[in-house]
């Protein structure tokens, strides 16, 4: 195969990754690792370092959209960067420390649980007492739901957010991924935050956490420049037409072909984790 | 969203003045550099790939085994001159580094934006994570 054939191969196979990852609301990501590595024979460090800039860029170029909704929380956002940033940190690090099986194995759980996450139903608690701290750091809003109002939210249980935020910027550093799904539990979940600030908030720190692993990346020579440009300019188109099409299809069907995929793509990671494949 | 008020979806509070710096307003303007960073450095990596493609004649790269990318693509000063020299590889590196630099500059401009806010606490927060962001990118090893 020349230069040329490859990286047309893989700009149409990354623009296919970002639509998927768009119209399933995991970021494409979660798809590309296990493309390059276990479709293009790509070493798993390479491979999380085209991911994660890939992710920057999503992130960036989708959070224009976003802001125009006006469901984002910059207050929330900022004060859990915090958390992911540090995460990130220590997610980059250990890259350069552990076996690239382990990195493969962590991966391939992440995929399972993401694809459970992305097709549960979604609950919606609604807020009881507001935490203190959420208070003094002013984690509130609200939320434009109809014509003339609005419905007022506080965090709950900020610790418990922060913790999970932690361990969603360690994953994104250790696997050169968004770790929405992860980003948006913490939110949604611990804090109780409404499900839409949690998506739009979520989106904004991607960029932010992906970034403080990026240098670590760089300096650790993780960017191959030939392979990330056909990876991230795809990555960039698919996930931008993705984000058009999410509201002319089906999703919820989508959703449930996409998650089989990402199983699929779960085990044969584990799987050549474990064979020492990767 | 209200289909009727699609112009000023972020509206201010009806108290706000007009000139007067919002957690609205600046997610806005927030919103429009990320999308211009991320414009200008596809751009430039595109740029760099066309020509990289241009002078690539040989078999695919293999990158079935790591090694890590050579100095002159993983320092500052080793990209520039490389793009001085107009060399592809370079080219692309220099649109990563811009693509990097976008959500930093969003907490910088989060930081300005809080300082306009006079909402002390959240120019501290910011100002932490700018912190750990710069310490990942120059100082971390």
């Amino acid at each position: 195969m020349t230069a040329l054939e490859f990286s047309l191969i893989l700009l149409i196979s990354s623009i296919a990754a970002g639509l998927l990852g768009a119209l399933s609301g995991l970021g494409g990501g979660v798809v590309i690792v296990p493309l390059l590595t276990i479709l293009f024979h790509v070493d798993i460090h390479y491979a999380i370092g085209a991911s994660l800039v890939s992710v920057i860029a999503t992130s960036s170029g989708a959070a224009a959209a976003y802001v125009r909704e006006g469901f984002s929380n910059i207050r929330v956002g900022m004060f859990l960067e915090i958390a992911t940033t540090l995460g990130a940190l220590l997610g980059a690090w250990l890259t350069t420390r552990v076996p690239t099986h382990s990195i493969g194995f962590v991966f391939g759980l992440v995929l399972l649980y993401s694809a459970y996450s992305s097709i549960k139903q979604h609950h919606e608690v609604i807020t009881q007492r507001p935490d203190p701290l959420a208070l003094r750091l002013s984690l509130k809003g609200s939320l434009p739901t109809g014509p003339g109002c609005c419905q007022d939210y506080v965090a709950q249980r900020v610790p418990a957010g922060f913790g999970l935020m932690t361990l969603a910027g360690t994953l994104s550093g250790l696997l050169g991924i968004g770790s929405g799904a992860v980003k948006v539990i913490a939110m949604d979940q611990a804090m109780r935050l409404p499900f839409k600030v949690s998506t739009t908030t979520s989106n904004f720190m991607i960029g932010v956490t992906a970034a403080a692993s990026a240098g670590l990346y760089l300096r650790s020579g993780y960017l191959a420049p030939a392979l990330v440009f056909p990876v991230m300019l795809g990555v960039l188109l698919g996930s931008l037409l993705g984000s058009r099409l999410l509201a002319r299809v089906h999703v919820r069907t989508l959703k449930i072909v996409f998650a089989l995929v990402i199983v699929a793509l779960g085990i044969e990671m584990i799987v050549n984790s474990l064979a020492g494949k990767l | 969203m209200k289909p009727s008020t699609p112009s000023t979806p972020h509206s201010s509070p009806p108290n706000t003045a007009p000139g007067q710096w919002t957690d609205a307003r600046l997610e806005i303007l927030v919103g429009i550099m990320l999308r211009t960073g991320v414009l200008l450095a596809a751009a430039i990596v595109l740029f760099g790939g066309i020509i990289y493609l241009v002078h690539s004649h040989g078999p695919r790269p293999d990158y079935a085994s790591f090694h890590a990318e050579p100095l002159q693509l993983i320092t500052l000063s080793g990209i520039l001159h490389g793009v001085a020299a107009l060399n592809p590889e370079s080219i692309i590196m220099l649109g990563l580094l811009v693509l990097i630099a976008t959500p930093v500059a969003r907490v910088v401009m989060c930081v300005v934006g809080f300082l306009f806010e006079r909402d002390r606490l959240y120019v501290a927060v910011s100002s932490i994570v700018l912190a750990i962001l710069l310490y990942s990118l120059f100082l971390h090893k």
